[in-house]
């Protein structure tokens, strides 16, 4: 996997170069509730504070119930918080944009549109799908999927589903792809094939993406910074900058990452009660 | 913007790189067309459950020219057994107008029975070469022989001796003369049935399906008509008859009306549970690539709940050709039910018989031109185990 070379030094870099800049996204002292069927109150997300910079490439991870998805959500627009604000560009988020791209765990392609029907859903939805047909069967071809076009949602494997997914989001040109545990349901082979296309997306379009995942390599393996997030209520217990020469899963500093974040989690998952 | 500019130039490294893990995103189209033809043949083995080769243990090693004869020979049994039965019963056989032929009961049946085997030796014949085709034929063999018999079996019994119970078990040469004697009148009243079924059916199911979306979508009508529809719904929509036949202007409106009402039913209750079923994480995807709430009733909400719709139109089909046929026998002046009505007062069984004869050959072909119609919409459903 060490053939995709997506120097993170050079995106620190970039990111030190930008310090000065407003961030793309701010996330400040976030609160959202739920309210059970039996009318208890659920803190889900307490005084969340994450500012990303363009270009980053965040990985949230946490147990179970820590408010990982809800937060993503609450960055797209889906969900909003009861206290504290989600800005994007400077602009308080108040609905999903196609300029945040939302790629969902599974099954979230339409049954009965066409792979190609699938992309071209965005262009359509928004009126533009005449001027912008073309785009449909190059981004079909960028996540590989070119001769599967009319091929029914169906009838294609899970990873193939992910990559319609992801096509689907970035046919809209968004500044920012979230993903919520898009790998999820996927075998460790497709899971590593689909890593490394995003990798290889993200270095492209040079993107902001933000993934919520459960798998520690995952994480490691594809973000600048791993976010690790406490249960109940969620909140952000570190922050973990990842600085590794070559994306390898099995050098001695993705192991060591592996072992501080693992600490990190065990900590978070039995130490926090 | 600039940011996530689309360079394809750029995607050519990624692409071969890529190529030493993944063979699908090299070679993707055999794989597709593997795939795919999977699919095809799931449909086709899904179809025809009662599979050709499984089945037919008694044919299996006839040869095929054979099978043909055999499928014939039934209906070439009952005709001999028509031509050579004496004929034992005082029967008397009117004689009637078949476009320029003049003809009577017993000589239509013979008729009949010749076309029967000639068309099915002609399908035999032009089922020869296509492999899924002939096996289809094979299989229904027995069957197609088995009704041959049964229509000798039917003929000595109701026309040759009447062993059967008379005027109720008339032979099929009695049932085939009201076409010869009266069949502009039947032709009449099937067009009479035809047109009233399409306008009440068609009206029902436009109307269900407004309503259905409506009180799917939204809450507020959810609210106020769905428990009506609930209520009004169970009550067969014939019971409404006598307020219909007074209120109505005409008759046939008041038919009408009873049909909207038998198959508006069934359509709206289908259509809001399928467009209150559309997952919620369709609509989160559709919000996310910038698709406003309208375009999302009409591309996510509707599409969705087209199967749900399909199974209100079944189940409205069903009801409404009984609608249709008890408002007919009960104060209509034509159509098929009145048909039978009028054939009552006279004792007339055969003709009674012609007319269901005409029932089921008609409401078959109006179910098999829904059935085409919902296979076209739902086509991406081909190949998906519910």
């Amino acid at each position: 996997m060490s053939d995709v070379l997506t120097s993170p030094v050079e995106t620190v870099a970039r990111s030190d170069e930008r310090a000065g800049e407003r961030p793309l996204i701010s996330i400040s002292h976030i609160e959202r509730d739920f309210v059970t069927d039996n009318g208890d109150v659920v803190q889900v997300l307490s005084d969340v504070n994450l500012d990303i910079a363009r270009g980053e490439l965040i990985s949230i991870i946490g147990p179970s119930g820590c408010g990982k998805t809800t937060l993503l959500r609450l960055v797209s627009g889906l969900d909003q918080p009861q206290r504290g604000t989600v800005t994007f560009k400077g602009r308080p988020v108040d609905g999903p944009n196609p300029e945040r791209g939302y790629v969902f765990q599974q099954g979230s392609l339409f049954p009965w549109l066409t792979v190609r029907e699938n992309v071209a859903f965005g262009l359509k939805a928004q009126g533009v799908y005449r001027q912008r047909k073309d785009e449909v069967d190059e981004y079909l071809a960028k996540v590989g999927l070119t001769g599967f076009e009319n091929a029914y949602p169906h009838q294609i494997s899970g990873g193939m589903a992910q990559r319609v997914a992801i096509a689907r989001a970035l046919i809209d040109h968004p500044e920012v792809l979230l993903l919520d545990e898009p790998m999820g349901a996927l075998d460790s082979f497709t899971r590593a094939d689909l890593q490394d296309r995003l990798l290889d997306l993200w270095e492209q379009y040079h993107m902001t993406m933000i993934l919520v995942t459960h798998d520690v390599d995952e994480a490691i393996y594809l973000g600048n910074r791993v976010v690790i997030m406490s249960p109940r209520p969620g909140r952000i217990k570190k922050i973990v900058p990842i600085d590794l020469a070559h994306r390898d899963r099995v050098s001695d500093d993705f192991t060591a990452y592996r072992k501080a974040l693992l600490t990190d989690l065990h900590f978070t998952v039995h130490g926090g009660e | 913007m600039s940011s996530v500019t689309v360079d394809l130039a750029e995607s050519a490294a990624p692409q071969a790189r890529r190529s030493g893990r993944d063979q699908s995103a090299v070679k993707p189209t055999p794989l597709f067309t593997r795939r795919r033809n999977t699919a095809a043949n799931t449909v086709a083995s899904a179809s025809d459950a009662h599979s050709p080769a499984r089945s037919t243990v008694a044919l299996r090693f006839l040869p095929y020219p054979l099978v043909v004869a055999f499928t014939a020979a039934g209906f070439v049994i009952a005709l001999l057994a028509n031509i050579l039965v004496p004929q034992i019963a005082p029967v008397e056989f009117k004689q009637g107008q078949l476009w320029i032929l003049a003809l009577n009961g017993q000589e239509a049946y013979q008729g009949l029975l010749v076309i029967l085997a000639l068309v099915y030796i002609a399908i035999g014949l032009a089922d020869a070469r296509k492999p899924a085709a002939a096996a289809r034929f094979r299989y229904r063999a027995q069957f197609r022989f088995a009704a041959g018999l049964a229509l000798a079996a039917w003929d000595i019994a109701g026309t040759k001796i009447q062993s059967l119970p008379q005027p109720f078990f008339p032979g099929p040469a009695q049932v085939l003369e009201p076409f010869l004697t009266s069949g502009d009148y039947i032709a009449l009243n099937t067009f009479y049935s035809l047109r009233l079924f399409a306008a009440g059916f068609i009206v029902g199911v436009i109307l269900g399906v407004v309503t259905g979306v409506l009180i799917g979508w939204f809450s507020r009508a959810y609210y106020w008509v769905f428990p009506v529809l609930k209520i009004t719904g169970v009550i067969p929509a014939v019971a409404w008859m006598p307020f219909a036949l007074t209120l109505m202007p005409t008759p046939f409106i008041a038919a009408v009306f009873l049909l909207v009402i038998c198959s508006w039913f069934p359509v709206a209750f289908l259509t809001a549970q399928g467009i209150q079923s559309t997952p919620k994480m369709l609509v989160e995807a559709s919000r996310t690539l910038g698709a406003s709430t309208p375009y999302i009733l009409f591309h996510v909400a509707i599409p969705h709940a087209m199967p749900s719709i399909f199974t209100g139109i079944g189940m409205a089909n069903s009801l409404s050709f009984l609608t249709l046929i008890i408002s007919e026998m009960m104060g209509q002046p034509g159509g098929l039910g009145y048909y039978i009505d009028q054939a009552k007062v006279w004792s007339a069984y055969n003709e009674i018989l012609a007319a269901i004869v005409v029932m089921a050959v008609l409401f078959s072909l109006i179910m098999k031109l829904i059935e085409l119609v919902r296979g076209r919409v739902l086509r991406w459903q081909k190949g998906l185990v519910k």
